[in-house]
């Protein structure tokens, strides 16, 4: 296994991220975006971790684990607070902040 | 006792700040604390007294006495032995090589002082507890006689001129509190402010005096400048300066003419106070000043030669303008004040012809029967006709007051020198020393005024004992606390002469007090019977003449509406009531006449210098401002904020459009960024 498979597999999930975060209209889905992000994130740290023999890189990738979850948590929260309100997980009738 | 005299002193101090701090929470206000104090005092005083005449004694029997008791007493070269006085002193401060000191110099005439003056005290606050008993400041006022009375003795035992002249002060001070005492009345408080002006003035010449004095002599201590004084080498002319300067002061403190008006206005003080005042403390410090420091006079005005001097003159004024203006008055407390000035005379008149012995001793007995007499008046008032000291509400008092009123009349009679009251012996022992030493002119002086004394006397008991009560109260005799007082100075008044009756062949009071070191040889003159029997005469008459015009007044039509008819009495009584225009003199004419000039100079100078000035100051000021608001503030500062403003304005309208709202649109913005920078990074990692 090369390290350069994992390296464009885990660039291959983070733009997937990318493209729902920035073009999905359901916040969930937004949400679901970012969690690929971040595990394409620890993809990368892992892959790093395992080719140079250093454990550091691994344990980073279950803190961010564990920071995922309570961001999932409040995000999900927000996203729940927007359908209350708005009747719908539509992201972009959230347009309040207008200038 | 006599080495740690600083204790009498002390007792009383401390007594005031004990009571000032304390003296409210105890049961008796303070007056307890204060009433120990000076009790305590007393007895000291006493002791050293005692002692005092026991060193005397052993001087006098030979030097091998005082020699076998290791004291240092010696031989002078005449007439008996000398005896030296008991110093002690602690530097107080040092300043370019020159020892300030503080320390106790006592000699006969400080125990007799002493003596006097916590004797006095002591009544006076016994007094007081009967006579204040209701006033609101019970407490405030122990603590304000405590005060004076440290204050007097600390003055009274000072080694050096310098501490004497703090003494001096403190009891200025303290006697304007007391004058004051009832400040609620604008008119006591007026008083008050006039004591102390009119002392201060006179304490200017005394500051200069012992100024000049610590220049020549190089000290302020007592003795030595006493020993420059009669050393012989010392100039004449800085003597006489100094004792001209001295005399000032002496004539503030001790009321001479013409610095004696503040004396009966001092009389609005509480009348244990005015006793106080004119017995003990106070007034008598001139005339202690005077004999304490009498080489100086004694060379300065130069003495021995008779004639006139200056202090004999200033006195000898002081004795007539005193006695005369007693007649018109009206209040009985003014009347005595006016005494006290006239008495005040005789002691520094007596000081003035070279009868030291007789000034200290008159200063001595008068202290007692004028304490007498003013407790007396205080009791009349207390009882007699609720707090009014105006004679015109008196009358018939003899027989609702009869222990008032004998001991007043005791007080009188030693007051107008009637044999053998206390009086006599003193003013009988100036009188011939006046004589004796070639000043004939001031022995007339004093006769006239020894009449003149016996006739206000005698109208003064007429008025306030005699006749048809003419107040609106129930008289009635004054209580224990008031009376035992009395009693006890009209005893003494009457044996207090004894002391020094030349005719009888005692003459302890010379012996004991005069002091033999640093002293001039003065003579004292043989007792003249002749004399003492002209003055008693006259005296007498007085008396005669005056009581039979008022006990007379209804039938004799000589003396009714006198001053009616007659141009010349009536010129002569204005004079009088108006107290020879000394007062009008010195507020209308010298007053206004420093004041108006000057107060229109300085409105003058206020108006068009000094308004002009800040005038002009603020006109400047307005049209810097006016200035700077037009050019710098709006043309410069504003015009840049506005214009920032107007920028920001601008901007903020361009960057709105960014602002959409949506979160997809920030997080383009986001990865956008982030690409860009990622890119940028590369480029500049490869390049």
């Amino acid at each position: 296994m090369e390290l350069n498979q994992f390296l464009i597999l885990s660039a291959f999930i983070f733009a997937v991220g990318v493209y729902g975060v920035l073009a999905r209209r359901n916040g969930v889905l937004v949400l679901m975006s970012v969690e690929l992000m971040l595990n394409a994130v620890n993809l990368n740290l892992i892959a790093f971790s395992a080719f140079n023999q250093n454990i550091n890189g691994q344990i980073f990738a279950l803190f961010i684990i564990a920071v995922a979850a309570a961001e999932v948590g409040v995000g999900l929260a927000i996203i729940l607070l927007i359908y209350r309100n708005l009747r719908s997980p539509d992201l972009d009738q959230v347009e309040q902040l207008k200038g | 006792m006599l080495n740690s005299v600083w204790i009498i002193p002390a007792l009383p101090a401390l007594s005031f700040v004990l009571v000032l701090f304390f003296g409210k929470r105890l049961p008796k206000r303070g007056a307890e604390i204060a009433i120990t104090a000076v009790a305590a005092s007393f007895i000291a005083s006493c002791w050293a007294a005692v002692e005092w005449i026991d060193r005397v004694n052993a001087a006098e029997h030979g030097a091998s006495i005082g020699a076998f008791f290791g004291k240092s007493v010696m031989f002078s070269g005449e007439g008996g032995a000398a005896v030296e006085p008991v110093v002690n002193s602690v530097t107080w401060w040092q300043n370019g090589g020159i020892d300030f000191g503080v320390g106790t110099y006592v000699d006969g005439l400080t125990v007799m002082m002493m003596f006097v003056v916590t004797l006095i005290s002591l009544l006076v606050h016994i007094y007081s507890t009967g006579y204040m008993h209701d006033d609101r400041r019970y407490t405030w006022y122990y603590a304000g006689l405590s005060l004076f009375t440290a204050s007097m003795l600390t003055l009274v035992v000072s080694a050096g001129t310098l501490q004497m002249l703090v003494g001096w002060e403190l009891v200025g001070l303290c006697s304007f509190m007391l004058i004051g005492f009832w400040w609620e009345e604008r008119e006591n408080s007026r008083a008050a402010i006039k004591a102390f002006l009119m002392t201060r003035t006179g304490d200017i010449g005394l500051m200069i005096g012992i100024i000049v004095l610590f220049f020549a002599v190089g000290s302020f201590d007592i003795a030595k400048t006493n020993a420059y004084a009669l050393n012989g080498a010392s100039h004449h002319d800085i003597l006489l300066v100094a004792s001209v300067c001295l005399l000032i002061g002496i004539m503030g403190k001790s009321g001479q003419f013409p610095l004696h008006t503040w004396l009966p206005d001092a009389m609005a003080g509480p009348t244990p106070v005015s006793a106080l005042i004119h017995a003990a403390t106070m007034v008598v410090a001139g005339v202690y000043l005077g004999a304490r420091l009498y080489p100086v006079f004694y060379e300065g005005f130069s003495i021995f030669n008779g004639g006139i001097n200056m202090m004999a003159l200033v006195g000898g004024i002081t004795i007539l303008v005193g006695a005369s203006l007693a007649f018109v008055q009206r209040d009985i407390k003014k009347v005595l004040a006016y005494s006290t000035i006239s008495q005040l005379g005789y002691m520094i008149l007596a000081l003035g012809v070279g009868a030291w012995v007789a000034a200290v001793f008159h200063l001595f007995t008068h202290a007692i029967f004028k304490a007498l007499l003013f407790l007396g008046a205080g009791s009349v008032s207390h009882g007699g006709t609720h707090h009014s000291f105006d004679m015109r509400e008196m009358g018939g008092l003899r027989k609702k007051m009869p222990i008032t009123f004998w001991t007043f009349i005791i007080g009188s009679l030693a007051l107008a020198g009637i044999f053998p009251l206390a009086g006599f012996w003193s003013k009988d022992e100036i009188l011939v020393n006046a004589g004796s030493n070639g000043f004939e002119l001031f022995l007339v002086v004093g006769l006239a005024g020894a009449f003149l004394t016996a006739a206000y006397m005698t109208r003064c008991v007429y008025l306030t004992f005699f006749g048809e009560y003419r107040g609106h109260h129930h008289p009635h005799e004054s209580e224990r606390s008031i009376t035992t007082p009395l009693v006890i100075l009209a005893g003494l008044t009457i044996v207090a002469g004894l002391i020094n009756a030349a005719p009888l062949g005692i003459e302890k009071f010379t012996e004991w007090v005069e002091p033999t070191t640093n002293f001039p040889d003065l003579v004292h003159a043989e007792f003249d019977a002749p004399l003492a029997i002209i003055s008693v005469s006259i005296a007498l008459f007085a008396i005669g003449v005056m009581s039979y015009f008022l006990f007379r007044r209804e039938e004799s039509s000589a003396l009714k509406g006198l001053t009616q008819r007659n141009r010349l009495a009536r010129t002569g009584y204005t004079l009088l009531e108006r107290k020879y225009y000394i007062d009008y003199l010195y507020e209308n004419i010298i007053v206004e006449g420093i004041r108006e000039p000057i107060a229109r100079a300085m409105y003058w100078v206020n108006q068009n210098v000094i308004d002009a000035l800040v005038n002009l100051v603020g006109r400047s000021a307005v049209r810097v401002g006016r200035f700077a608001y037009e050019n710098i503030d709006q043309k410069g500062i504003d015009r840049a904020i506005n214009a920032s403003a107007a920028e920001f304005g601008v901007a903020g309208g361009e960057l709105q459009r960014i602002q959409s709202g949506s979160v997809q649109r920030y997080a383009l913005y986001i990865f956008a960024a982030v690409g860009a920078i990622s890119v940028a990074l590369f480029v500049l990692s490869v390049a």
